[in-house]
């Protein structure tokens, strides 16, 4: 719970990625993922990620979504959702989060001013659980690593 | 009820002197059911120590009205305060009680009026909550589901047909205007609160889950009588504020995880909605919850039948399951609206959610096998997240759902005297029938469309289905139901074909929300400056009373004005819950 659940692996893909991008010119570009394609199966017992997705753990994903309010105005750590996040009259804690969220952690602390519009996220994908130490904030599926552009 | 009242307890709450008396809960005016339980605090402001405060029931140590010793906190929370505390009180004989706190010259003053009830009038009751059921919803309801010609309707909703009536008042103990989980614990707990508690008083504890609580008439109706069956109905997630509302205390009702625990330790017998996430393991993909615990399987372990679709629930009942635990979407179960005829919504993933007639009957199958009797609240919830984002048809349909509920518990009713049904909203919103849109008005503004008095003629929705339903909603000639409070916006004046109204999204500035301009590009879109402030993203409630009705024994007691914690009186006389 402590320990990030793919960090050995992600480290090891990254020296390869790198690696790569050393002898490779221009760098290998991010596989496409959506909000679609994210799982298997999805019911009230849980969901299983899609196949693909789990293939892709620890590599260079894009996902196309909105940038739900984030907690701080300014963070690493933001929550990317498939739809823009409006109606939620009394939302007070992730309990009140769509259960097909990605979490964002930016490379680099950022004034989150997009909230609300639909970006394009770049970075390393993590699957499997994740409570932010910070927040508490459990995730299943994360961006790392990221940046983001508006689309 | 209303004798001691008149006896100039206004006064009596103004003896303290100063800006910093002590704060005593329960409040004033409380209304306790003899043999209940609740919470005792009295709060002590500049965290004097315990030789220097003095409290008194009637006279008397607390201990003696209380049956049990106090507790002190000095500080409590390390904070400037002292609190004096009886947790898990009760008083059995029915009275007024006058409590007494003092702190030197300073003395604060409540008085509560402990009910007792007579004889056990019903065996069981049936609470339905529209969740912000208004009057408007009922008249939309009525005239899309029954049809109306020449000013008369052509048949009663099962909800209107009832023989008593009264008009609930729902504002809290902070606001005028109140929360769902604020107006539904005043129906369980018979205690008036504060906006986003349930089965608490509002103190000044750090932690939401140490404020003073008061009982619930889910834990009332599990551990009088025998032991009855209690059942939670809803078409939001099971830990959202109403449903919530019949086991929890928690001052916060975002506490979705607490709040799961809750209904373990509580248990009621039958349990059906949305909400899946936080009832699983953090560590299994969806789930919600910030720990190990998989509350399905604790569930099961404790001889709950667990069901995710209709078709299963449907067997479970027809099994003879005595408990059932129903989950069967991780959100809310969608609409009517989206369930019966337009397939949006989430549908497509969860194509086998039942609606909540069909989760209605299946708890009375399962509750009614106790010969102790039952306590079920039903309620239907989107009633008020579609008001909340301004979808009237959705709103609508799901009016109409609730009263197929109703008519369902009818039905069950129909060859016996033994239950108390309740029809009610939890708090109104401010909606209004102002008209008909009709398209064929000549006009390229939705203004022109809209057609008052006599020019609004009447709507031409097709004859409903069996069901209640008009199988079509997008006519050319609809209702102007019209909302009273609302975010910037783009109004189009007719139904939201692709799924539920997004009215305002969150601004460029992270604070404020605008107008979702995906409406706005529609030639007949109506730009609406909000009235609301600019943090609102959707409507809000109002402080309107409601009308309530009611059938069965016990049911005679609603008439004239009520405040809502009168709905908790009536049904725990009803059944006999303070003997």
């Amino acid at each position: 719970m402590t320990d990030h659940p793919h960090l050995s692996l992600t480290r090891r893909r990254f020296s390869i990625g790198a690696a790569l991008a050393l002898f490779a010119s221009p760098a290998r570009a991010a596989e496409w993922i959506s909000f679609d394609t994210l799982y298997k199966s999805f019911g009230v017992r849980g969901f299983e990620f899609a196949d693909r997705i789990v293939a892709l753990k620890g590599q260079e994903v894009s996902l196309t979504g909105y940038m739900a309010p984030p907690l701080r105005a300014e963070s690493t750590f933001f929550v990317l959702t498939r739809e823009p996040l409006a109606i939620c009259p009394f939302c007070q804690s992730d309990a009140d989060w769509p259960v097909d969220i990605v979490v964002i952690y930016l490379k680099a602390e950022t004034p989150l001013v997009s909230a609300g519009a639909k970006i394009i996220v770049s970075g390393r994908l993590e699957v499997g659980s994740w409570t932010d130490p910070d927040s508490g904030f459990v995730s299943q599926i994360r961006i790392a690593d990221a940046s983001y552009r508006r689309v | 009820m209303k004798t001691w009242t008149a006896l100039g307890v206004g006064l009596l709450g103004l003896v303290a002197t100063g800006a910093q008396a002590q704060t005593i809960y329960p409040i004033s005016r409380a209304e306790i059911l003899a043999g209940s339980k609740f919470d005792f605090k009295v709060e002590f402001p500049g965290a004097p120590a315990q030789g220097a405060v003095k409290v008194t029931i009637n006279g008397q140590d607390p201990a003696i009205a209380l049956g049990q010793s106090a507790k002190f906190v000095e500080k409590e929370d390390g904070g400037d305060l002292s609190a004096y505390w009886i947790r898990g009180a009760q008083i059995s004989k029915p009275g007024a009680y006058i409590v007494e706190a003092s702190l030197g010259d300073k003395k604060a003053t409540v008085k509560w009026e402990v009910f007792g009830t007579p004889q056990r009038k019903a065996k069981n009751v049936i609470l339905f909550v529209g969740d912000g059921l208004s009057v408007p919803h009922r008249t939309a309801a009525r005239i899309l589901s029954k049809g109306i010609v020449e000013g008369k309707y052509n048949g009663e909703l099962a909800m209107d047909e009832m023989p008593h009536m009264a008009l609930v008042s729902t504002s809290g103990t902070d606001s005028v205007v109140t929360d769902s989980a604020n107006a539904m614990s005043a129906y369980t707990t018979g205690h008036k609160s504060c906006v986003n508690a349930l089965g608490v008083y509002c103190a000044k504890n750090k932690s939401t889950l140490d404020h003073p609580k008061v009982e619930t008439i889910g834990e009332l109706a599990k551990r009088r009588n025998g032991g009855m069956s209690v059942g939670v109905v809803s078409n939001s997630e099971i830990e959202d504020a109403t449903p919530a509302g019949m086991v929890s205390h928690t001052r916060r009702r975002a506490d979705f995880n607490d709040i799961v625990k809750m209904f373990y330790d509580v248990k009621p017998d039958v349990i059906l909605g949305g909400g899946s996430p936080n009832f699983l393991a953090k560590s299994t993909p969806g789930s919600k919850r910030t720990d190990e615990d998989d509350y399905i399987k604790k569930f099961e372990a404790d001889g709950y039948k667990f069901v995710s679709t209709k078709q299963e629930m449907q067997a479970a009942a027809k099994a003879g399951s005595s408990k059932v635990l129903g989950l069967f979407n991780t959100g809310n179960i969608d609409g009517a609206l989206d369930l019966k005829i337009l397939k949006k919504g989430t549908v497509s993933k969860f194509p086998d959610q039942p609606d909540l007639v069909e989760q209605t009957k299946a708890a009375l199958d399962v509750l009614s096998k106790n010969p102790n009797g039952f306590m079920l609240m039903v309620e239907s919830a989107r009633i008020d997240k579609y008001a909340h984002s301004l979808d009237a048809e959705r709103t609508i349909y799901d009016t109409i759902m609730l009263d197929n509920a109703v008519k369902a518990a009818k039905d069950f009713v129909a060859n016996r005297d033994d239950t108390l049904i309740i029809v009610v909203g939890d708090h109104a919103h401010p909606v209004s029938i102002i008209g008909t849109y009709d398209d064929d008005t000549p006009g390229n503004q939705l203004r022109d469309k809209l057609g008052t008095y006599a020019e609004a003629k009447y709507p031409n929705y097709p004859a409903p289905n069996a069901d209640g339903y008009p199988e079509k909603v997008d006519v050319s000639r609809r209702l102007a139901f019209v909302f009273g409070s609302y975010p910037d916006y783009c109004d189009l004046g007719r139904p939201y074909m692709n799924g539920e109204n997004v009215p305002a999204v969150k601004a460029a500035d992270g604070k404020t929300y605008v107008a979702n301009e995906e409406y706005c590009k529609d030639p007949m879109a109506a730009r609406r400056t909000g009235n609301l402030p600019l943090d609102a993203n959707s409507g809000v409630h109002s402080a309107d009373d409601l009308v309530l009705t009611a059938m069965g024994p016990g049911s005679e007691m609603f008439k004239a004005r009520v405040d809502n914690t009168y709905v908790f009186r009536v049904m725990a006389t009803a059944l006999g819950l303070g003997q």
